[in-house]
């Protein structure tokens, strides 16, 4: 439960979406991060550290270079969080559709 | 064409946005949520009072397969324009959760194609993910009682 909050905390913050959406299609260094933000360096590093510390982004070694990817597992976890609201409410809607579908020949 | 419900909801914000298009002209969408009948077959519940107009009120309830009643809910509206708006508030009764402030939009998209926009407001964002995480809930629960049936039943 602590982990998740926390990881909505992490996403609140417009950079670091930005962030997880630029790392989604391919693992980036700190510095070709930063290199897409006017944001000073540090405010970067920052908002690195609090994505890796919550699990979203995972910290990987190549050589001298550390590159940061998605933690797919993290990833999955919000969007399982909000999943069965919208199941509720896709079940709900089909439901609506295949009903007033029948209900059209009365018109 | 893909038919899915989407839900917007951004963090550190107390409101969420549920989408839909649906393969229906906006007249009958509308209808959907304006005729009692419709509304108890769709939302697997019955309807008490359900009065369409600015000031009316309306009141729901779900009972579980034995009778027994589980949830009543109920709101004004604000605004009820056919085709196009409702504006209520909606309520839980006996559940101590705030009342909410709900904004749908029907749109036309074509002739035979609507869309469907509910702009839900809570009075805080801890509410609102309290709201979100309630089917979860339910999800849980369903294995440890006979919730299951009735959760079956509003599917």
């Amino acid at each position: 439960m602590n982990l998740r909050r926390d990881v909505f905390q992490a996403i609140a913050d417009p950079t670091r979406r930005a962030i997880l959406l630029l790392v989604a299609s391919q693992s980036m260094t700190a510095g070709a991060i930063a290199a897409n933000f006017d944001t000073a360096r540090p405010t970067v590093s920052k908002h690195l550290q609090i994505l890796t510390e919550c699990e979203l982004l995972k910290q990987e070694q190549q050589g001298r270079e550390v590159y940061y990817h998605l933690n797919p597992k993290s990833i999955k976890e919000i969007a399982d969080f909000i999943e069965p609201f919208r199941n509720l409410w896709d079940n709900r809607f089909n439901k609506l559709e295949s009903v007033m579908k029948k209900y059209k020949p009365k018109k | 064409m893909e038919r899915k419900t989407k839900i917007q909801a951004e963090p550190n914000k107390q409101e969420l946005v549920i989408t839909r298009e649906f393969d229906l002209p906006v007249e009958l969408l509308f209808k959907a949520h304006a005729e009692p009948q419709l509304v108890e077959q769709w939302m697997s519940t019955k309807v008490l009072k359900l009065e369409g107009r600015k000031h009316g009120s309306w009141q729901y309830e779900t009972s579980d397969p034995n009778g027994n009643v589980m949830l009543r809910m109920n709101g004004t509206f604000h605004e009820f324009i056919p085709n196009q708006k409702i504006i209520r508030t909606f309520e839980m009764e006996n559940i101590p959760f705030d009342v909410q402030l709900e904004f749908f939009e029907f749109e036309t998209l074509t002739e035979d194609t609507s869309k469907l926009t509910m702009h839900l407001i809570y009075r805080s964002q801890t509410l609102r993910d309290q709201m979100l995480q309630m089917p979860f809930a339910q999800g849980l629960n369903m294995a440890h009682n006979r919730l299951e049936e009735v959760v079956h039943k509003l599917k």
